[in-house]
């Protein structure tokens, strides 16, 4: 058997591909998105025929999957726990009304977070939708727990769900791996009203069969937690823990030697959770430790006041379980000497920033300097980093920058004083997946607000996932191009313009224009569509260049760091002055309309 | 064979090319081996950390003060992920002077052979040559020489035998 390093969400890929899943869909977002991309690579290396789809948003991806379930055919649909919360109206009532092919729900979790706005719980998203979640601590389990939900998926004919988190879906690790199974299975679709489209007259049968289903499913072999005995000298002691968090209180334990040999059960299935297992805990164990990332949801099903965990504080309740927490955990649960506390404060390291070159740079110093007084909704993408440059004052969930501009506009507006200028600002991505209705409902509520698409031809932040304004798909062949601006125009907006944000003056302008716009007696919303390809992809990278020098003129008053942040602009400490960092310029030439002296210049202008 | 790694650099200096690398060139030379890496907004010229247990581990995450080995592609990030190291711990620094560590000017080393954006390779030959990681520079270079896309293969290598002829 062939073995290869994978990361965790390519380990997924590939057991997606090789369980025979025909429809996979996607909307990219960390810690979750290299997961499709492994599944367009490992199907088309293994000439797996497949439609893959990096869908507008996660509740059309988990729509399409779901209907393409109906038909026989195995399904799979990818998200960041936060892209749940998008497509958790489809994904309730899936569970009422079950599925046919086997439907995969990957919902990667992010405890810490690193790259989300919560930490939440997919797992108790589960639960609180009565379908069975699967927690891999590894890559290697994640990819056989694809084949093992696929398998429970079509024998109890419901959804399940597998929850990586971060440190699973972005950890590497040899995985064997395995030829896709050979089955083809043609699309037919049965239909049944009372099962797809119950009405509530039919509702309160398919709940009564949907606990059935998680009754047999709670005793059901292929569920039960492991088993891994102690050597007997704590014998009414257990460790209970589940996801990447059992894999380091191994670790820990392993550390321990003699001290740390306790039992200890992996839960692979924290809901729901065997009742067997349940019974065995009550009866078996008076000490109890339960280690979970993020909520309780194994220790509540458990339901003992006993038990050493979140619900009674003992382990931290916020925050991933590292080793140091877990370590901390268990020494104090088995009764061993504390660990020294972690010497003093540590520096925080380095805060990200927009890059050398970036398009948005360059609007938002034009909006935080045309608008000193204005109020700045922003949305979530890279560009959720204007918050460095004084341009983003909110951001909230995908799309509610144009919702959040017109609720500010509303409000102030209501006073009758002067209302201050509202500028919210969306990428091309995040426009597709959710701004679309918030502006619709802005322009026809009324609402007299700047909305600024920083359209920079990709999803930039995940890794340069194709936008629909493209016309390429997940598989890299040719969609259908979904034009930003006929979408803008069709929401009954009559100022719409596009603009080159590298031009900052001419853009400082049309911001001004714009707001003239929204103060005028037929007024409404203003639409600036700032096209600037993202520097990292090729037609980013195409522009033309402008190579710039800093004259002995600069007074060292740091504008062009506190208010720009380009990364290429440093300062010098022994100087006093600021410098180029060659090798990082992109030679943009924004940053020439930023110094207040025209210290700034053209380099051939300084050579002359 | 039991050896954990951290690998710390800001977002764009290539610290998760240098993980997967090291990740390869274990599992190459037989050993277990498991990683985990920084994605998403840190990548963006902010701090990120990467780490690598080789052996029989279970999960990815490095506790403080375990690390045998700290790859520092920043000086600046001693400081912030030193701690990892255990009190006998070998770091690696790029950079000049006094600034910790067993210090080298990766930096330099890979923009001398034309491949400044190489210099997380020129880290990795240095501490390779150095016997700081759990191999010597060949399995390094089989491993390059196997993951770099074409058009990279002669650059990266050359970047990574300059950090090898730094540490003579």
């Amino acid at each position: 058997m062939t073995r290869q390093v994978l990361m965790g969400n390519e380990a997924i890929g590939r057991g997606i591909v090789e369980c025979g899943c025909s429809v996979a869909a996607s909307y990219p977002g960390t810690p979750a998105s290299e997961i499709l991309e492994a599944v367009v690579a490992f199907a088309r290396e293994t000439g797996r025929g497949m439609h893959v789809e990096w869908s507008v948003n996660e509740k059309v991806a988990y729509e399409v999957a779901l209907a393409a379930s109906y038909t026989g055919k195995r399904a799979a649909v990818a998200m960041k726990q936060v892209g749940l919360n998008v497509a958790s109206d489809p994904f309730m009532r899936s569970a009422y009304l079950g599925v046919k092919g086997g439907l995969l729900l990957v919902s990667a979790d992010d405890p810490g977070p690193h790259s989300s706005q919560t930490e939440q719980d997919s797992r108790f998203f589960a639960m609180f939708a009565k379908i069975p979640v699967l927690d891999p601590s590894s890559p290697r389990e994640a990819k056989e727990m694809v084949a093992l939900a696929f398998a429970l998926s079509e024998a109890y004919e419901i959804p399940v769900m597998l929850r990586p988190t971060t440190r699973v879906c972005h950890a590497r690790q040899a995985v064997p791996l395995l030829a896709p199974t050979g089955e083809k299975r043609t699309a037919h679709f049965e239909k049944n009203p009372k099962r797809w489209c119950a009405t509530p007259g039919f509702v309160l049968g398919l709940h009564r069969e949907l606990t059935v289903k998680i009754e047999r499913l709670a005793a059901d072999p292929r569920l039960a937690p492991v088993f891994f005995p102690g050597d007997g000298t704590r014998p009414r002691a257990c460790i209970i823990a589940s996801g990447v968090a059992f894999a380091h209180t191994w670790d820990v334990l392993d550390e321990l030697g003699p001290a740390g040999a306790v039992d200890r059960f992996q839960v692979t299935a924290p809901y729901p959770l065997a009742t067997e297992f349940i019974e065995r805990v009550h009866a078996a164990y008076d000490r109890i430790l339960v280690v979970e990332e993020t909520y309780p949801v194994i220790e509540m099903q458990l339901a003992d006041r006993r038990i050493a965990g979140r619900v009674s504080r003992f382990v931290p309740n916020e925050g991933e379980l590292t080793p140091e927490v877990i370590r901390n955990v268990v020494g104090k649960f088995l009764g061993l000497p504390a660990a020294a506390p972690a010497a003093g404060a540590r520096p925080a390291g380095a805060r990200p920033t927009l890059c050398a070159g970036c398009g948005h740079r360059a609007a938002y110093y034009a909006i935080s300097r045309t608008f000193p007084r204005g109020i700045f909704p922003g949305d979530i993408g890279c560009y959720t980093l204007g918050m460095n440059l004084g341009a983003v004052d909110t951001v909230h969930c995908m799309g509610a920058g144009i919702s959040q501009a017109a609720g500010f506009y509303h409000a102030y507006a209501h006073d009758g004083g002067e209302v201050p200028t509202i500028v919210a600002t969306i990428g091309d991505s995040t426009f597709f997946h959710s701004g679309i209705p918030a502006l619709v409902n802005a322009s026809f509520q009324k609402a007299r607000i700047i909305v600024v698409i920083l359209d920079n031809a990709t999803t930039a932040m995940t890794g340069h996932q194709p936008t629909p304004q493209l016309g390429v798909t997940a598989s890299g062949e040719r969609g259908r191009a979904v034009s930003i601006r006929d979408l803008v125009l069709a929401s009954g907006i009559s100022f719409v313009r596009e603009a080159d944000a590298y031009d900052v003056e001419r853009f400082a302008a049309l911001l001004k224009e714009a707001d003239r716009h929204c103060r005028s007696a037929e007024g409404g919303v203003a639409v600036i569509i700032a096209s600037s390809p993202c520097v990292l992809t090729d037609s980013g990278r195409a522009r033309a260049s402008q190579p710039v020098r800093i004259t002995e003129e600069c007074t060292g008053c740091r504008e062009c760091l506190d208010m720009f942040e380009c990364p290429a602009l440093v300062w010098d400490e022994d100087t006093g002055t600021v410098g180029i960092r060659q090798a990082a310029c992109t030679q943009c030439g924004v940053c020439l309309a930023v110094c207040p002296v025209q210290a700034i210049v053209v380099e051939s202008q300084a050579a002359e | 064979m039991r050896q954990r790694i951290v690998i710390s650099g800001r977002g764009g200096q290539g610290v998760l090319t240098l993980t997967r690398v090291v990740a390869e060139a274990a599992a190459a030379a037989g050993h277990e081996v498991i990683t985990t890496e920084t994605h998403g907004m840190a990548q963006r010229g902010g701090t990120v950390l990467s780490t690598v247990k080789v052996g029989p581990f279970h999960g990815p995450l490095v506790g403080s003060g375990d690390a045998e080995v700290g790859l520092f592609l920043h000086a600046d990030n001693l400081p912030v992920h030193g701690h990892y190291l255990r009190p006998n711990g070998v770091a690696v620094v790029n950079g000049s002077g006094a600034v910790g560590g067993d210090a080298v000017d990766a930096d330099r080393l890979a923009a001398q052979v034309g491949q400044p954006k190489a210099a997380n390779l020129a880290l990795l030959g240095y501490a390779a040559a150095k016997g700081a990681l759990f191999a010597g520079p060949d399995l390094f270079e089989a491993t390059i020489r196997q993951i770099a896309p074409a058009k990279h293969l002669g650059g990266n290598l050359a970047a990574f035998r300059a950090g090898v002829e730094a540490s003579r």
